[in-house]
């Protein structure tokens, strides 16, 4: 992908990338070790979205046609855990990697080898964990929250595996944290101090400092499962003096942090964007790092609304309450401060600026839901149903999915060295626009009329707006072949790209030549 | 591709990152004993504590005011002996104390191991609720087709807030016959 | 195409938004019937539009920039980047506006917590996959599960009215009194929600939750199980059935007659003979409410989890085998103990049942003394 370079001054490298499979699995190189996340966790995305369609499938219509309750109930398992740990979180730490070290002008990560582990354990964990519905008993069944003791007592011979696939999910993530902590903290080019970071870099050491605080305690949640299911504990069994909610509150506390591992990110690229094409600064940069740490910070405190319902008393429901909806306030100023940036600029509407635009203003949709949700009585009623569905995947997918497809298209002539086709590109934004409403939106009524989540059939009332939302996932799943025959066809055949590529782009990875060549920035640049 | 001070910074970096993980995987681990405390503390969860050890003078009934508790009893998933206490409800004086006689029998051809999980429904009660002696403080065996009669003795704390006139108390009974559960801790 | 795009996007919102507030095109919260369902509705329709407004406002600066302010029609960028009073109105407007939602919210959550004393107490117990209610001071309980039949399912029939929210027997209270309900499971978590009440309580194997709920108006309310608890988490509805109170004691009355004669018949020595057709006629039924949905219906299971009865080496072969496994289940699998839950009529009919259905053709007759005699009363 990108073209070699020679560098008299270096002593270290003579000679080019490796050829064929070895460069690949040896390499140490964060360009290369970026560009595999980014495809590993594209072809999860496509996993994950047939699993959706499946699901979509038999929720077309009321009864069961397609598959029965039990493989329904993995596919949204896998569903969930699949875009999760495969799709999203690899693909941020796919930018981290090709984005960082150009940012702040450094060579690469700081460790390199270990980026090279991170990375290859992935496939190694899901290939394990896809092949667990192949298994005796199927594969995980428990919904992607496994709680306790439907997922120890209750659970299929397969959950020793899903744990290990866990474990070493956890592994690569703790691993890729550390690497982006060390590498922010310690590699930046001279003159370039913390409130001179790209926002991107901000939110990616923030997210990275989220990562090490919970993944770990995740990492022991599971080992809890595994002691129960295996070893005669009974950490979430009432029978040995243990509790199921102790699950759900160990869960959780590494559960909400972990959604906002997946988004920081994607306001950190969204940042980045606004401005190239509204041609004027971030405005409030300060003020945006001071929400983005307030956001992280707060989100270790919010963990039990996702328990309103447990039977948690008046004291701890009210501070969890208030707790959640204190979050929507550094969330709001975000979403101000991008406006803002919008308000009095020179704006044109490329795909990654129509990929921004649309998440600020579908986020804040599912922002609204999520603040609805926090309304601790109101959620008796919404909890465990659709409306929480269509909370989540409004959050997600035109929050972190098309923060990922925006930065994919703004990036991408600077990784490849071509440009993509802007007809092509739009097509994919209003198909995927149209789709992703279409399929999520009705689930808000769903939600509020009555309907479950994780339900292979529903009464007839929900008919109607089942099969909108089953036309739009696979109109949205559909144009996603689109997405992968625009990347593939700008890096083999697109026009030539500039080293600005964009006007008003502003950050180190433009002043370097696109393609970027392999080795950059081996000398630090001088940053005023 | 480090310089000398960069691989220094480098390695204090990715040491003290080590270190916080290792540090919230213990963590997650300490955060079960917390719980336990926690809920031990503020009563959470229904939990009402291990066996009470009774204050001498403690034992003077407020005769201002009667509480009723309730007795539900369950049995979890196949557990097939009969369990039910003698009397379904009773009313007591804060401060007095009081038994209940549950009466329980292994209908079956084995001898059978089980375990009475307890669980006070108003949560808020369950501070309050202190039990003197309890068949769920052991567990309990029943030979093939033997009965017996399992007391309860309970005084309830005169601090009980007034606005609580009824409590529930509901006993699970596990099967731990066949189980590999190691019963290290004694279930509250 | 930005001219499309606002045509677009302001007819797509103000539809979405216009009709929502009609809860019987199934698009929004029911405000159900009681004062609580009430409040937590009109709690919901406050913050909505409150959300609303701010959306609009938002929004729609978003759209005047983008309209305003492109680059194609000559818009020349302002070079501001900041404003710490704009970041201070800006942050403390929104905190004024949770505050005030946060104070209804509080006062309809302490409503929600109140333990003044109930009129009745039931408790109500999560099995996968159905619902047990026992009415604590009253000495009754029954199970309730789902009755929609399984051809409905496979699309063999069409669908009832209230297809996949009927049971065999609905949980009936009275009105216009507080009803405690205690809610616990006998294996997995569960959730018992019931949206007409706003009331959803998980169930949790071990302890005990309490709600309450008070019914202003007559009806039949319909909820679902709201907890993922396995392969038919969806199949367990909740139908409540609120009546005036002599009605509720009638019913209640009934129902303890009902039991202790049914207690009486299984202890009989001599007593009444069932022939093979009535243990027929009754098995079957029992059979499609508490067997199809594992077993299917024609008795062919979905191996290897759920095992064909139609042709089994149990149904074929010792009497005492087959009684002894429904009766005790089977430990490790979905196969419940159902000497637990059923009474001795109804398990002597399912058992005859399988044992003369799908061909099988014992000509066994297991009658309820042979039940009585297994569980060794």
């Amino acid at each position: 992908m990108s073209a070699v370079v020679e560098n008299e001054l270096n002593e270290h490298h003579h000679h080019g990338p490796a050829k064929g499979i070895s460069r690949w699995l040896f390499t140490t190189n964060h360009k290369d070790i970026g560009s595999m996340y980014l495809w590993f966790s594209f072809t999860m995305f496509l996993v994950g979205g047939c699993m959706a369609l499946t699901i979509r499938a038999e929720l077309f219509q009321p009864g069961l046609q397609i598959i029965n309750p039990e493989f329904f109930n993995q596919m949204t398992t896998m569903h969930g855990l699949i875009m999760v740990f495969g799709a999203v979180m690899p693909a941020f730490v796919g930018l981290a990697n090709w984005l960082v070290p150009m940012m702040i002008g450094a060579p690469d990560m700081a460790l390199p080898r270990m980026n090279n582990w991170s990375f290859w354990i992935l496939p190694f964990a899901f290939t394990m964990l896809l092949s667990t519905l192949f298994m005796d008993g199927g594969g995980p069944n428990f919904g992607w929250t496994f709680y306790a003791p439907l997922s120890t007592t209750y659970a299929p011979p397969s959950v020793t595996f899903f744990i290990f696939g866990v474990h070493m999910m956890g592994i690569s993530s703790i691993m890729g944290a550390i690497n982006v902590i060390a590498t922010i903290l310690n590699m930046r080019a001279p003159g370039m101090n913390m409130m001179k970071m790209p926002l991107f870099v901000w939110t990616w050491l923030i997210t990275a400092f989220l990562l090490i605080a919970v993944m770990p305690v995740l990492a022991g949640v599971v080992t809890m499962m595994l002691m129960d299911i295996h070893f005669g504990t009974s950490f979430f069994n009432a029978a040995g003096g243990g509790d199921p909610v102790l699950f759900q509150h160990v869960f959780w506390f590494f559960g909400h942090p972990e959604v906002y591992i997946m988004i920081l990110p994607a306001f950190g690229v969204v940042s980045q964007i606004i401005p190239t094409f509204s041609r004027k600064k971030l405005f409030g940069y300060s003020s945006m790092v001071w929400a983005t740490s307030s956001i992280a910070l707060l989100s270790f405190t919010v963990w039990a609304h996702h328990m309103f319902t447990v039977g948690i008393p008046l004291f701890g429901e009210l501070f969890f309450m208030y707790a959640t909806m204190l979050i929507a306030v550094p969330t709001g100023v975000k979403v101000f401060n991008w406006v803002a940036t919008m308000f009095r600029g020179s704006i044109s509407f490329e795909t990654p600026m129509l990929f921004s635009i649309a998440f600020v203003i579908l986020f804040s949709i599912g922002g609204f839901s999520g603040l609805m949700l926090a309304i601790a009585p109101a959620d008796f009623q919404y909890h465990d149903t659709y409306f929480v569905v269509a909370h989540f995947h409004y959050v997600l997918v035109p929050g972190a999915i098309f923060g990922i497809f925006a930065a994919v298209y703004y990036w991408l002539p600077k990784w490849c060295g071509r440009m993509y086709s802007e007809t092509l590109g739009k097509a994919h934004f209003w198909l995927s626009f149209v789709g992703m409403n279409l399929a999520f939106f009705p689930m808000h009524f769903l939600g509020l009329a009555g309907m479950p989540r994780r339900i292979p059939d529903y009464a007839l009332q929900f008919a109607d707006f089942n099969m909108i939302s089953s036309v739009g996932a696979f109109l949205f799943g559909a144009t996603q072949l689109l997405f992968l025959y625009i990347v593939v066809s700008t890096i083999r055949s697109g026009a030539k790209a500039s080293a600005a590529v964009w006007e008003g782009a502003e950050g180190l990875e433009w002043t370097i030549p696109s393609p970027a060549p392999y080795h950059t920035f081996t000398e630090p640049p001088v940053v005023k | 591709m480090l310089n000398r001070r960069e691989l220094n910074k480098s390695k204090r970096t990715v040491i003290i990152t080590l270190v916080v993980t290792v540090g919230m995987f213990g963590f997650g681990f300490a955060l079960v004993p917390l719980y336990n405390v926690l809920c031990d503390i503020a009563g959470l969860n229904g939990k009402t504590g291990p066996k009470y050890v009774l204050q001498s003078g403690e034992l003077e009934a407020d005769l201002s005011r009667l509480v009723k508790v309730q007795f539900i009893t369950s049995n979890n998933e196949n557990m097939s002996w009969h369990f039910k206490p003698e009397v379904t409800q009773v009313e007591v004086h804060p401060g007095e104390l009081m038994q209940v006689d549950f009466l329980v029998s292994n209908p079956t051809q084995q001898d059978m191991l089980a375990q009475a999980v307890p669980s006070l429904s108003p949560s808020e009660g369950a501070d309050y609720f202190h039990k003197v002696e309890c068949f769920c403080f052991t567990q309990q065996t029943l030979q093939a087709g033997e009965e017996a009669r399992m007391p309860l003795r309970f005084v309830i704390d005169k601090d009980l807030p007034k606005h609580l006139t009824k409590l529930t108390l509901s006993y699970t009974l596990f099967d731990l016959t066949n189980s590999d559960i190691s019963m290290a801790s004694v279930p509250k | 195409m930005r001219s499309v795009w606002i045509r677009w996007a302001v007819p797509f919102f103000l539809l979405a938004f216009s009709s929502i507030t009609k809860a019987e095109y199934g698009v929004n919260m029911t405000p159900g019937v009681t004062d609580i369902s009430q409040s937590v509705y009109d709690l919901h329709m406050i913050v909505f539009w409150i959300c609303v407004v701010i959306g609009i406002v938002v929004f729609g600066v978003m759209f005047w920039s983008m309209f305003k302010y492109r680059k194609s029609q000559g818009a020349k960028p302002a070079q501001f980047h900041e404003s710490t009073l704009v970041e201070i109105i800006w942050t403390i407007i929104p905190v004024i506006i949770l505050v005030a939602m946060a104070i209804p919210a509080t006062s309809t959550l302490r409503e929600i917590y109140d333990v003044e004393e109930s009129d009745i107490d039931i408790k109500i117990t999560g099995y996968q996959w159905k619902w047990r209610y026992d009415y604590i001071n009253d000495e009754v309980g029954f199970f309730s599960s789902l009755s929609t039949p399984q051809d409905q399912i496979n699309n063999q029939e069409a669908k009832s009215d209230n297809y996949l929210l009927e049971v065999d027997e609905p949980l009936v209270i009275p009105v216009n009194k507080k009803i405690r309900f205690l809610v616990t499971s006998n294996d997995v978590i569960h959730s018992w929600w019931v949206p007409a009440f706003a009331v959803k309580k998980d169930a949790i194997p071990g302890f005990v939750n309490e709600a309450w709920t008070k019914v202003n108006t007559p009806g039949i309310y319909r909820g679902q199980c709201a907890e993922l608890c396995g392969k038919d988490h969806g199949f367990m509805p909740i139908v409540v059935k609120a009546v005036e109170e002599p009605e509720y004691k009638a019913w209640l009355l009934a129902k303890q007659e009902k039991a202790k004669a049914e207690t009486l018949l299984a202890s009989q020595q001599s007593a009444q003979q069932w022939s093979l057709e009535d243990l027929m006629a009754k098995g079957e039924t029992v059979y499609n409410t508490s067997c199809a949905m594992c077993h299917q219906a024609n008795g062919e299971g979905i191996p290897p989890a759920f095992p064909a009865i139609k042709g089994s080496a149990i149904a074929m072969g010792a009497v005492e085998n087959h009684i002894s496994i429904v009766l005790d289940g089977k430990p490790g699998t979905a196969m419940q103990a159902f000497g637990q839950q059923l009474n001795d009529v109804d398990l002597a009919a399912v058992i005859t049942y399988e044992r003369n259905a799908w061909g099988n053709k014992k000509g066994d007759v297991v009658s309820p003394q042979d039940i009585a005699k297994a569980k060794g009363n």
